[in-house]
């Protein structure tokens, strides 16, 4: 039972668990379950996330199917975009069009 | 060490004393992905093996109310046992790995679920001393360093909110039922006290694994200081219910605000963690049947799932 | 006993003894997945059965409460199918109780919902929901067991083949009451067989499973209490603690 595991992993194949839990709202990576195959991963997904409701809908993706950027890639990646203040909001001043948006 | 080694070892403690999470693809020594995963497996199995002395009483639950409150605890033991071995999974073990070690008798878990459940009343008593230890040491260790493992015990405290209550819900009963209610509960408190107590481990002085546990912040506290906040919790509750603990030594020290036990027999502790416990042997075949019987089924449903694999796959 | 009475709690029996069954797997299920997705049927299945007595104790008078009616009935009172007292022998065994049973519940419990009793009415609403997930588990199941490896599929036919013998007192005559069958407070349960087939038929298609034929000799005696050896023990076990405190309110 202790030897190397050449066979497929006797615990089924493992999958990751994505959560809408309201209207509107994005999916959520709530966690990972074990699964035979799609119909038992959305199942099992069920059982183990949803047992106190809350839940509109449910997404499931073989873990091995999802690619990921590596701690290495951190600042090449995202760092690029933190500088960019002109991708947010605050970056825009007015005062006249405060007045203008207040008026009915 | 290699400098190399060294330096990132360096930037690791840095990371951690400032508070920062470490999350699975991050560098981590060697030691400490090792001691998470003793940790955090033996957590899991704690929950798992921990289904048993409460599936006992589903069945002979005495009333629907608490035959569904009992079903639902149960239940969500094997959902904290799941949280915890995904938990564990992201340090590169897999959980037919752990599952090997615990058939094997390789893997320690927590010493009260080896032993036995004989009345109603210690369905209360688990709920109360058993969970109540537990979320003392799981909101603690919510605060770990480890992201996932931390992220996995946030969510248990949060479900595990009501399993104390039914637990302290089912002795309230029994006290308030008069006389033969109150004596089950006693007969069950003198049995959990002290196996409770021994939940929080030994002595710090005595804890092997410790000191570098607590410099990763995979240990918060200690031992001792969890397991007097227990106690003097816990004593305070049994007063109120005019129970009687099973200990002659007990007082209360004025200068310190707490109660002090006395010894915890330690001997008795060591031949439960090494397999000698009243139920060790019954808890790990019920767990190796479990496997094993279900052996079959686990194949089935993969031999299915390849054909149709071949056949452009499943459908949902 | 009303015939309202006796039809409700034919009802929540069949709930409780099918979910008492299923909740002895907890712990010792062949996949930690299963044994989370086996006990929450087994919750749906006692909620289920709380409920249905619930208003079977309202429509006696509340002369018992519910529990009463769980814990102080003998064998020979209760009311269930003789199928879903069946021990839960392997894996294949407990699947194939499910599914014959929710092929039956789900259709069963659809027109419940439309049922003149409003309180009956009101409890399908809620289990016709929990069912169809039920069936979608237990049919899931028997696709895959009976199309899985040889010893899947030999285990799920030897199921098959002994506990077909107790499908047919799902739709026997007699029970309900014709009067609750006129009043459209129940279903007549004769008008479920062949919908309860071609559902069944229809999932056993997509297997290597086949159908025991037709001679197949059927047994009943579960509405009128004449059951199989196994509730005795289930109910020893259940009753002993509520029976031998009578006076400790749980």
């Amino acid at each position: 039972m202790n030897a190397p595991h050449q066979q497929p992993d006797d615990q089924w194949d493992l999958w990751e668990v994505f959560l809408q839990e309201g209207e509107n709202e994005p999916h959520t990576h709530a966690g990972s379950i074990r699964a035979a195959d799609a119909e038992n991963a959305l199942q099992n997904a069920r059982d183990v996330f949803s047992r106190r409701g809350a839940v509109k809908n449910l997404w499931i993706v073989r873990s091995r199917d999802i690619v990921a950027t590596v701690p290495g890639d951190t600042a090449s990646f995202f760092e690029p975009g933190s500088d960019k203040v002109y991708r947010h909001p605050q970056f825009y001043r007015f005062t006249l069009a405060d007045e203008l948006w207040k008026k009915p | 060490m290699s400098e190399n080694t060294a330096m990132l070892e360096e930037q690791f403690r840095r990371r951690i004393a400032g508070g920062e999470t470490i999350e699975p693809n991050d560098w981590m020594p060697d030691k400490y992905r090792s001691q998470l995963k003793r940790l955090i497996s033996q957590h899991a199995h704690s929950e798992i093996i921990g289904m048993l002395p409460e599936g006992n009483w589903i069945t002979r639950a005495p009333s629907l109310r608490r035959k569904l409150a009992l079903l639902a605890k149960v239940q969500d033991e094997a959902g904290h046992g799941h949280y915890l071995y995904s938990a564990a999974e992201t340090l590169g073990i897999s959980r037919e790995e752990m599952f090997d070690q615990l058939h094997a008798g390789k893997a320690k878990y927590s010493s009260i679920f080896n032993y036995p459940t004989l009345s109603w009343a210690d369905m209360g008593m688990i709920g109360w001393l058993v969970d109540g230890a537990a979320i003392i040491n799981q909101t603690t260790m919510a605060k770990c360093s480890y992201g996932p493992y931390s992220r996995a015990l946030l969510r248990i405290c949060k479900e595990e909110n009501f399993h104390k209550k039914q637990g302290m819900e089912v002795i309230a009963m029994l006290i308030a039922s008069g006389p033969k209610g109150k004596a089950m509960v006693q007969e069950s408190f003198d049995r959990f006290w002290w196996p409770t107590l021994m939940m929080f481990g030994p002595h710090d002085a005595e804890s092997p694994n410790s000191p570098d546990m607590l410099k990763w912040k995979i240990k918060l506290k200690g031992n001792d200081e969890l397991r007097q906040r227990f106690i003097d919790m816990t004593v305070e509750q049994a007063h109120a219910w005019g129970l009687t603990i099973p200990d002659p030594h007990l007082k209360f020290n004025e200068q310190t605000r707490s109660w002090e036990t006395g010894e915890i027999d330690w001997k008795e502790f060591q031949a439960v963690i090494n397999g000698n416990g009243p139920c060790n042997h019954e808890r790990m075949e019920a767990r190796r049947n479990a496997h094993d019987n279900g052996a079959w089924v686990r194949d089935a449903a993969r031999a299915y799932e390849a054909k149709h694999r071949r056949n452009g796959g499943t459908t949902v | 006993m009303s015939p309202l009475v006796a039809y409700l709690l034919s009802l929540a029996d069949d709930r409780l003894i099918l979910g008492h069954r299923l909740s002895e797997w907890c712990g010792h299920a062949p996949i930690l997945e299963e044994d989370i997705a086996l006990a929450n049927i087994a919750l749906d299945c006692i909620g289920q059965s709380a409920l249905l007595y619930g208003i079977a104790a309202e429509a006696e008078g509340n002369v018992r409460t519910a529990d009463q009616l769980v814990y102080f009935r003998e064998g020979v009172e209760y009311r269930n199918l003789l199928l879903v007292e069946q021990t839960n022998g392997d894996f294949a065994r407990t699947i194939v109780r499910q599914f014959l049973y929710d092929a039956f519940g789900i259709l069963l419990f659809e027109r419940l919902q439309r049922s003149t009793h409003a309180p009956l009415a009101a409890v399908a609403q809620k289990a016709y929901k929990e069912l169809k997930y039920h069936f979608r588990h237990s049919s899931h199941w028997v696709v895959r067991l009976g199309d899985g490896t040889e010893e899947s599929i030999s285990r799920t036919q030897r199921a098959v083949n002994d506990l077909w013998r107790y499908t047919d007192e799902m739709f026997g005559a007699g029970f309900p009451e014709a009067e609750l069958i006129t009043s459209g407070t129940a279903v007549d349960p004769q008008l479920l067989r062949q919908e309860w087939r071609t559902s069944v038929e229809g999932i056993f298609a997509q297997t290597s499973l086949t159908i025991p034929d037709a001679n197949t000799v059927m047994l009943t005696g579960g509405r009128t209490g004449r059951h199989t050896e196994n509730l005795g023990h289930l109910l020893a076990e259940m009753q002993i603690v509520a029976r031998s405190y009578p006076e400790i309110a749980w």
